[in-house]
């Protein structure tokens, strides 16, 4: 198996065990109806996550996204409460909005050659100053269309639901698997995270890909949000505290190098629903804190960082080895 | 050699650059052609890089003219140059490690089907161009898991798959050994069967000898010559690029008694694959061993191999009858050995502390922080060092980014004095100071050794060099090729120890 791939086979592995052990405690884990739940629960956190994978692939990180979602909460319910609009012109909007100040980020990261972490902790802090702004207390939305989209889902056998939040989660990431591994702008992606001088002088459209990218993340935290209001038929401005920390969490777990350059979208979702086995099992042991949670991804978070460097050193020393034997064995005519 | 044809391809004609406050390139002319070789060879700062900066576009010229294909070109970056078909491979490979062989041929061009990237059609596609440089390897593997060769075969491959006209090689060979640099070489005599203009920047001889169809060279940003390899002798070579006129009656100087005092520190058989080759030294008491060779050629590796900044991985080195080992610049200061490297700027002086500081410093890190030298202590050195070296400054708190070059040297030598090194290693000691401080450096040296102190010299200024040299070494290669004592220390002698083939016998 080349190197590459190592860090994802371990997380599926370690999600396979954990499940496996679960399954042995909680025969019933394996129901599809923990599965729905899953996806359902967390259908918010691994769609804002799949934008942070493109982002830490680059190179970059954004911390705004949790703030973003808050922000996008608090605005549907708010246009929902006070105007006459419908949800999906307001879903529009919203995204417009969300993606516009995500691609702002990006243009300042890029033409003011500012840190990402500094650009979107500003974003972090304006986002949710604004969702402070629309309203201070948590807003309940009453919508026949949402009891709409609330409403559907797909029956799976066994009787779980796979809720159109929870669909929808599925479907991000396999567009977000085509988009990072199939299309050129995929690849540039990866070759920012590679170097962004080289990528420059490799021609890629720097500016661009950076403005794309932060864009995307800013989208996806949107439709995140969206999903989350649908979850929570509400809006508050002190609601998704550090998710983008979750997602952090998530895209590492998952195989992404934080340094960027390497990653997988596929990763992403396995290190989500890692995260939201643990919480499951929490509840059905019911004796056990939901800290354990906090304490369990703070674990896994150090091994995969472990692991990581461990992988590094493992090639560098394979690299020198490889070097001459392949040389010689292949390249001379 | 192959027979060149004369079809101009890349025409230069009075290309010149100014920076602020040199001119850089004083309008030189270049002349490629289509199937031909051609070697750009100068010392640093000859104006090679900036010369090839402005063929390639990533610099604007200052003045001149472009003729690719007989047509006026005027590329206003390297991705321009690219498109009109001039590719560069610099000598950091310019590719990115964490993506794929084939994704690093095709960045920005894969092959698309329905909107997604067809990668299959590309592995065939990469695999299909590195067949034709007789590559046969993983294209879906990361780039990063290749060796340097391989790496630099892509790089290659990609840009004479982007261009297709004229290939820039900028010091390709410059980490690769020599079975690599084979399967370098013929990729590009084949390239050149292909009818390709290449230019080929190196610090190797024997490699310019051994490929190039032409050869062209620069000396402080002026066209030297330019003439066909097989018109050209070693010996032409080395002076053209040295500047030297052998004719000349050289620097006439009582030849030095040999010293054969007592060694001060034996090295045998010390060297570090792939920096230098393993040579024998005996440093004798009171001796100045000067070091000669051209850019590139193991000078500075020499000193760095000495002095335990690279680790050896033979040899043994003995300092008076005991062996010691000489892992790092701390284990070789424990030794007396000192080192002012060549490149004072970055890696000698510490251009925001005071004169004092600079001077105190190497004493202070031998003490260890634990027993810091008091202010009155660090006065006196530097008081001290500042009248015997003749340092020019207001007093001794100025930083010392604000002396002059000459001076800023001198503060370095005092650094070293000040541990009372009994081996010094000094890396061109006069590079970029006026000529008044060049004297005062070498009375300096001279004295220095008459105090019984011993040195080693490394320096490109061959006259210089005879002057205070008690024996010179001559290194080409990245090997010890000759010593020359006594009568044989003339920059005449050291030129043609310089360019003797490999086989003939050096400096004789």
């Amino acid at each position: 198996m080349k190197a590459r791939f190592l860090p994802l086979a371990a997380t599926l592995l370690i999600f396979l065990i954990a499940y496996a052990a679960c399954y042995l405690q909680y025969p019933n884990m394996l129901s599809t109806r923990v599965v729905g739940n899953l996806l359902t629960d967390n259908a918010f956190l691994g769609i804002a996550a799949v934008g942070m994978t493109f982002v830490i692939i680059s190179g970059g990180i954004d911390l705004s996204i949790g703030s973003v979602i808050a922000f996008t909460g608090v605005f549907l319910a708010v246009v929902l409460d006070s105007t006459a609009i419908h949800p999906l012109a307001a879903f529009v909007l919203v995204l417009a909005i969300t993606t516009t100040f995500g691609g702002v980020m990006g243009a300042i990261i890029h033409y003011l050659e500012m840190p990402a972490f500094i650009v979107t902790l500003a974003g972090m802090f304006l986002a949710r100053g604004m969702a402070y702004v629309l309203s201070v207390e948590s807003v309940p939305i009453h919508h026949d269309f949402y009891g709409l989209l609330q409403g559907l889902y797909y029956r799976m056998p066994g009787g779980g639901r796979l809720t159109l939040i929870g669909g929808l989660m599925v479907a991000v990431f396999l567009a977000g698997i085509l988009l990072a591994h199939r299309t050129r702008f995929g690849s540039y992606v990866f070759a920012l995270g590679g170097g962004v001088p080289t990528a420059r002088l490799m021609g890629v459209p720097v500016a661009r890909t950076t403005i794309a990218i932060y864009a995307l993340s800013g989208f996806l935290a949107g439709l995140a949000g969206i999903v989350f209001s649908l979850y929570t038929s509400a809006g508050y401005s002190l609601a998704a505290v550090g998710v983008e920390l979750d997602a952090i969490a998530a895209v590492v777990i998952g195989g992404t190098l934080l340094t960027g350059g390497a990653g997988f979208v596929a990763g992403t979702l396995i290190g989500i629903l890692i995260m939201g086995l643990i919480q499951t099992y929490i509840i059905f042991d019911g004796t056990l804190s939901s800290w354990w949670t906090k304490i369990v991804i703070g674990l896994l978070l150090f091994s995969f960082i472990l692991l990581q460097k461990a992988l590094v050193w493992a090639s560098e020393s394979d690299r020198a080895v490889l070097r001459r034997r392949l040389l010689r064995s292949k390249a001379l005519r | 050699m192959n027979a060149t044809s004369s079809e101009v391809l890349y025409r230069a004609e009075g290309v010149s650059k100014r920076f602020p406050g040199a001119l850089v390139l004083d309008g030189v002319d270049f002349i490629l052609r289509r199937g031909e070789v051609h070697a750009l060879l100068g010392e640093n700062g000859a104006g090679k890089s900036t010369l090839i900066k402005c063929l390639t576009g990533a610099y604007r010229r200052d003045g001149g003219t472009l003729l690719l294909d007989g047509e006026s070109i005027d590329p206003r970056g390297t991705q321009e140059a690219q498109g009109l078909g001039i590719g560069t491979v610099y000598q950091e490979i310019n590719l990115l490690p964490n993506l794929s062989v084939a994704d690093n041929l095709f960045l920005g061009r894969q092959p698309r089907r329905f909107g997604l990237v067809s990668t299959a059609a590309m592995r065939r596609a990469a695999r299909g161009i590195l067949a034709g440089y007789g590559l046969d390897i993983d294209v879906a593997a990361d780039l990063g898991s290749f060796s340097v060769a391989i790496q630099q075969l892509i790089a290659i491959a990609r840009a004479v798959n982007l261009s297709g006209k004229v290939l820039i090689l900028d010091e390709p060979t410059a980490s690769l050994d020599a079975q690599e640099v084979g399967t370098l070489f013929a990729v590009v005599r084949d390239l050149r069967a292909r009818g390709l203009g290449i230019v080929f920047i190196t610090h190797f001889l024997d490699q310019v000898f051994e490929i190039a169809d032409r050869i062209t060279v620069l000396r402080n940003g002026r066209l030297v010559g330019s003439k066909p390899t097989a018109e050209m002798s070693r010996v032409e070579l080395v002076t053209m690029m040295l500047g030297r006129a052998l004719e000349q009656e050289t620097h006439s100087r009582a030849p030095q008694p040999e010293i054969s005092g007592a060694a001060v520190a034996e090295f045998k058989g010390f060297g570090k694959a792939g920096k230098i080759a393993p040579f024998d030294l005996t440093v004798r008491a009171g001796e100045v061993i000067g070091v000669a060779g051209l850019l590139g050629s193991g000078r500075t590796e020499t000193a760095e191999v000495l002095f335990g900044v690279e680790r050896a991985d033979s040899g043994e080195a003995r300092v008076g009858a005991k062996a010691v080992s000489l892992t790092s610049p701390r284990a070789a200061v424990a030794q007396g050995f000192g080192f002012c490297p060549e490149d004072r700027k970055t890696s000698g002086i510490i251009a925001d502390l005071s004169l004092r500081e600079n001077i105190a410093l190497a004493l202070q890190a031998r003490r260890g922080w634990s027993r810091p030298l008091s202010r009155r202590e660090q006065n006196a050195l530097a008081d001290r060092y500042i009248q015997a070296l003749d340092i020019r400054t207001s007093d001794r708190e100025k930083p010392v980014g604000l002396l002059s070059g000459g001076n800023q040297q001198k503060a370095i030598l005092a650094r070293w004095l000040a541990l009372n090194p009994s081996f010094l290693i000094l890396d061109e000691p006069t590079r970029g100071i006026d000529v008044g401080a060049h004297a005062e450096i070498i009375r300096l040296i001279e004295g220095l050794c008459a105090a019984g102190m011993s040195l080693l010299v490394i320096s490109s200024e061959l006259e210089e060099l005879v002057v205070y040299s008690t024996r010179i070494l001559v290194l080409r290669d990245r090997a010890h090729v000759a010593e020359l004592t006594g009568s044989d220390l003339t920059p005449d002698q050291i030129v043609h120890a310089i360019a003797a083939d490999g086989s003939g016998q050096a400096g004789a």
